[in-house]
């Protein structure tokens, strides 16, 4: 089984393209915190433009910065062609991200 | 996976438990979420695609909390002819079981990788049905709270 040579002079690629993979689902999940993000941004400004609202709006916003953030490191982790596992802190951040979403949310809902 | 693995995911070389096997608390989850190197000290490592594979569903859970988190706002804000106390049930429903989506995504990631570390069987979970059920009865209420057109 020839194991091809990446353009990256001698590292070998993975033929299953694990990291490539493990990348764009990376990739999708920030997309879907973006969504989510959007429409608790939406939530908050529903009933009008207050102080309150916006600092929940300020807040949503770093929730979805702080999981780009998360999610920028990860992908540049995925360069190696052996990439290290996936630190518990990062995934348990990642999903702190998504019940943040939900607080804000559950506390701006009509 | 599809494709053969050079090594394994380890020698099936059962490590000693002293605790027994399958009796992991929900405690020792817990610290396990914030201690990678209580990670580490637990068998060998594994062939990192498992890994990544592993790390890879925990994000398509994630995708879904985060799904069920967002059709929780969009509940709320385009079914406005439906009454409150229903309109904030099924709100709430939603972004609850998106919340508690994304606590058992992390919770299996952890017994997932641990499993693999020792060589162990992956975890079994009654949570994928559990939550397939969950969600289509909530869109059946949601079809029928469209059709009817319910004041609530």
């Amino acid at each position: 089984m020839p194991v091809g040579n990446g353009t990256h002079g001698s590292r070998t690629r993975d033929p299953g393209l694990q990291p490539e993979r493990t990348r764009l689902a990376w990739r999708r999940t920030t997309l879907a915190c973006a969504v989510a993000a959007s429409l608790a941004g939406r939530q908050a400004l529903y009933t009008g433009i207050e102080p309150g609202s916006l600092v929940v709006l300020a807040l949503v916003v770093l929730v979805w910065l702080a999981f780009l953030a998360l999610a920028h490191r990860r992908i540049r982790a995925m360069r190696a062609s052996r990439p290290p596992a996936l630190s518990p802190r990062a995934a348990a951040a990642a999903v702190a991200c998504t019940l943040a979403l939900a607080v804000l949310g559950a506390a701006t809902l009509r | 996976m599809s494709e053969p693995s050079p090594s394994g995911p380890s020698e099936p070389s059962r490590p000693a438990e002293p605790r027994g096997d399958g009796r992991t608390s929900a405690v020792a989850d817990l610290r396990l979420w914030f201690a990678p190197e209580r990670m580490r000290a637990e068998g060998s490592t594994p062939d990192y695609r498992f890994s990544l594979a592993n790390e890879r569903t925990f994000l398509a859970w994630l995708r879904t909390a985060m799904a069920l988190v967002g059709g929780g706002f969009a509940v709320d804000q385009f079914l406005p002819e439906t009454g409150r106390p229903l309109r904030l049930a099924l709100a709430l429903t939603l972004l609850a079981g998106g919340a508690v989506c994304a606590l058992r995504a992390i919770s299996h990631w952890v017994r997932c990788e641990r499993a693999m570390r020792r060589g162990e069987d992956l975890p079994m979970s009654r949570f994928p049905v559990a939550l397939g059920l969950a969600v289509g009865v909530v869109a059946l209420l949601m079809v029928i709270v469209a059709a009817f057109g319910w004041g609530g």
